[in-house]
Parts: C-alpha cells; structure tokens; sequence
C-alpha cells in the first residue's frame, strides 16, 4: 500500500513535470502565434471581462491601499513640487515667446505643423485591468483590444495618480476586448530617444529591472545634456518606410536623473520616467502613431 | 448540489474555485497596490498552504493547475509559473508529510520560502530562456520588500484556506512523524 502511495506520488510529479516542460516549449517556441498562444487568446478574450469586473469590484481596495501610501510619500515630495512649479512657470513664459517664433518660422518655410499633442494620434482610452504577477515581467492588461482598434506595437501613453504624463510602452498583443501593454521598464523594451533639444540621442533602455531608472545609450552626451533635462521619443529618423519608428516624434518619457562618469566615455544617462510605471490606472493607446497618417 | 457531489469531487471542486479566485485577487488587485516599493504576491503562499494542508500530490496538482492559470490570466510564458508551483506545492506538501511542523510560525517560514523558490526559479527559467534577467540592486531589495510583505500576510492566507478547505478535507492525509530514511520502507515491514 505504501509502495502504491510512492510510485502515484512520482508519477504524477513526473507527469507534471513533463506537462510543464512541454507546455514552456510549445509556448515558447511558437509565441503568441501559435496554438498554445491562440488558446491563452481565446481564454484572455473570456476571462477579460471577468477581469475587469473583478478589477473595478476592487478598486476602492486599490485605492484605500494607495491613498496610505502617498499620504506618507506626499510629505516629502511637496517641496519638489514647488520648484518644479517655480521653474516650469518660467519655462512656459519662455516657451510662449518660442511658440510664437516658431510658427512665424514655420510660415515663412511653409512647414507642415506636428501635432503637439496626442489627440493627433486617435488615442483610445482604457483602463488597466490586470498586471503581471512576475516580479521579472514588466508588463499590464488593459481593457481595450480589436475591438476597439487596438493592435500590436501600438505605442502606450499614461498619466499616474500624481502628475508625470508621458510614454509608458507598447502593446505586445491583443484580443478582442483586452490587449497586453510591455512597459518601458521590460528587459525587451528599447525605444529611439532624445533631448528635447536634439542634440542627444541615443537608445533608451531599462536597467536592472528599477521601475524608476531607464539608461541613454548615446555614442555622446552634447554638453546642453545635464541633470533635469527633459528626454522625448525621437520618431522616425530614417527615410525609408520599413524603419519607421513605432513611437511618434517628441512625446515625454522623462528627465535625466543622474550622469555616470561624466565626461569620459563610457558617460551613461539616467532617466526617470515622468510615470510611475507602477501606479499607472489610466492609459491611452495611440492608434494613428505614424508620422504620415496624422499629417 | 453538493449533496451529489463525493467527497473527492467537493475538494477539487472547491480547489478551483480558490485558484480561480486566487489568480484573479491577484493580477487585478493585490499586484496594483505597491507597499514600501514592493508588491506582494498571494500566489506562492496559496499554493504553499494547499500543499501543508493536503499533502505533496494534491500539492503539486494544485500548483500546476494555478500556474497554468496564472500564466493564462496574465499573458506569460504557458508553463513557467506551473513548473515553479507545482514544485513549490509538492514541496510543502512533503514537508508536512515527513516532519509534520505544528510551530505557528511554519506559515510564515513556509510561505517565504515559496516566494523565494517562485520567484528564482521564474527567474532563472526566463534567464535559461533566453527573456533577460534584469539583476539589480534595486530588484534585489524589492525580492527582499516582497519575502517580508509575504511572510506578513501568510498568516492570514493560510488560516483562510485553512477555513476554506476544513469542510471537505480528508480526515488523515497521508503524513510520517518519522525522519526521512533513503526512501525505503523499514526493516520491520519488509518481514
């Protein structure tokens, strides 16, 4: 009886090892193409309802949970606040000036106008309705999909609870009512990045799995690149159609942190998203993100 | 309805529905709220009291099937998270088998080490994998916020599938007050 007991136990543990090893390989290899990927589609495509259900019955938790934390962050992050209030007033009366020289410029070369704002690019608000339970996987499911005009490689845009607003990822895939958002801080994500002047451009990528850091890997930072300057999605910069950037030009990432080695050459960027990755409830997908749709 | 239902049935039965609810606690709540910069995990220390209560089999039934879930529900890889479970569910379930902990800490103790084999164990499948493993200080801190915030509410958890699984538990599981020998019967039995 006891021998019995031993040999079920192995062989159900064999059995699901087995299971597993050929689930990770059929999963794998195939992608979300596949069958083992069409199924997790078609169970994603039932069960998003359900999640989002879940998800909205649960907010007030959410919300209770988050509420403790930033009354104990808020303290500490006002006197922030206030300088950075202080230095975009300034910001603004000068970029007011600039505006306006710049559509003088603009009509006087006869120069498209690039949209400024995401509107341009037909955005579709959903809400988030499920993150990843892994600690290594970046990345949330939203509740938009097809349906709504979703699809893959779909840049990601998002404002958290507090005041960042900028990119946050990308849509890796999509059912009919729901879609998988990869953020930035995915070890997969690479996105075309610059200064808001130019001048710097580079790859932006994540480091070390910290939600607040992102590195700048430029062949060389220009000297207007320093701590608290703005980084921007840098667009397309080939002229041939097949390189096309997924991401429109200029649209807010974050702001340089902290310079490694500066100066030398191996100088490494910092940047901190203006999103928190984590605390991210809405998104917007951009639908029409091709420079030449929205002209 | 349940009056239909063995004894078996009821238990698998009530198994699923606690991993359905389990998965989706998770992925739409538990994992959206950040404290001290971490997020805790529910998953490892649902599967870990499974196993304590039930036993290595059930254990690692269960895992697989919440795994497969898991993974179903939050769009990863089919397959890495069962392979973690259900190593993690047997592995509880052995522990109650051979030594039978009754210290009130074994929850905690266990529920931590769950977290600790889920969470290396993904992590080096994804890295085996060829996904990336994004070793840092900062990720390592937030291993440690999470294993903390984890053995914090396995108390709970576990007292809760305790509650959950009592009316159709089976009265004796399989289990040894003895130490492990090689895995052989003892000389007595062999006469």
């Amino acid at each position: 009886m006891y021998d019995k007991t031993i040999r079920r136990r192995r062989a159900v543990l064999v059995l699901l090892v087995a299971a597993s090893l050929i689930l990770i390989t059929a999963s794998f290899g195939s992608g979300n193409s596949g069958p083992v990927g069409a199924v997790q589609r078609g169970i994603g495509t039932v069960i998003s309802p359900i999640q989002d259900g879940v998800s909205r019955a649960l907010s007030p938790i959410r919300d209770l949970f988050g509420w403790i934390g930033d009354s104990v962050t808020a303290t500490g992050q006002l006197d922030d606040a206030k300088k950075d209030r202080d230095r975009w007033q300034a910001a603004a009366v000068a970029a007011q000036a600039d505006t306006r020289r710049v559509k003088e410029l603009e009509k006087l070369l006869e120069l498209r106008d690039t949209p400024t704002n995401v509107e341009a690019y037909a955005p579709v608000t959903g809400r988030v309705t499920g993150r990843s339970t892994s600690l290594w996987n970046s990345q949330i499911i939203i509740n938009k999909g097809t349906d709504d005009g979703v699809r893959p490689d779909m840049p990601v845009v998002a404002a958290d609870t507090g005041d960042g607003a900028g990119l946050v990822g990308k849509v890796s895939s999509a059912t009919g009512g729901s879609a998988v958002v990869t953020l930035l801080t995915n070890s997969a994500m690479s996105v075309g990045a610059k200064t808001l002047d130019g001048k710097t451009s580079g790859d932006l990528k994540p480091r070390g799995g910290d939600p607040q850091d992102l590195v700048l890997s430029s062949a060389k930072l220009a000297p207007s690149a320093a701590v608290g300057t703005i980084i921007v999605t840098a667009g397309t910069v080939s002229r041939r159609a097949d390189l096309a950037s997924l991401y429109p030009s200029d649209l807010p990432i974050g702001r340089i942190s902290k310079i490694d080695d500066p100066g030398s050459e191996t100088e490494l960027a910092h940047v901190r998203p203006f999103v928190k990755l984590r605390d991210i409830e809405y998104i917007q997908v951009l639908t029409r993100p091709t420079a030449e749709a929205v002209r | 309805m349940t009056g239909l239902l063995s004894m078996e049935q009821r238990l698998v039965l009530r198994l699923s529905l606690i991993a359905i609810a389990a998965v989706l606690i998770q992925v739409t709540a538990v994992s959206q709220i950040t404290i001290f910069r971490a997020t805790a995990d529910v998953l490892p220390l649902v599967c870990a009291a499974v196993g304590l209560l039930l036993g290595s089999t059930s254990g690692a039934m269960f895992g697989f099937g919440l795994g497969l879930l898991t993974d179903t529900a939050s769009y990863e890889t089919v397959g890495l998270s069962s392979l973690a479970y259900l190593g993690v569910g047997f592995a509880a379930g052995r522990m109650r088998e051979l030594r039978d902990p009754q210290a009130p800490s074994t929850p905690m103790v266990a529920g931590a080490a769950a977290t600790l084999v889920v969470i290396a164990a993904t992590g080096i499948m994804r890295f085996l994998l060829g996904m990336g493993l994004p070793l840092s200080p900062a990720l390592l801190r937030e291993v440690a916020s999470t294993l903390v915030l984890n053995a914090l509410i396995s108390l709970p958890v576990f007292g809760l599938i305790r509650r959950l699984l009592a009316p159709v538990s089976p009265d004796d599981p399989p289990r040894r007050r003895r130490s492990y020998t090689t895995g052989g019967l003892s000389p007595l039995t062999r006469v």
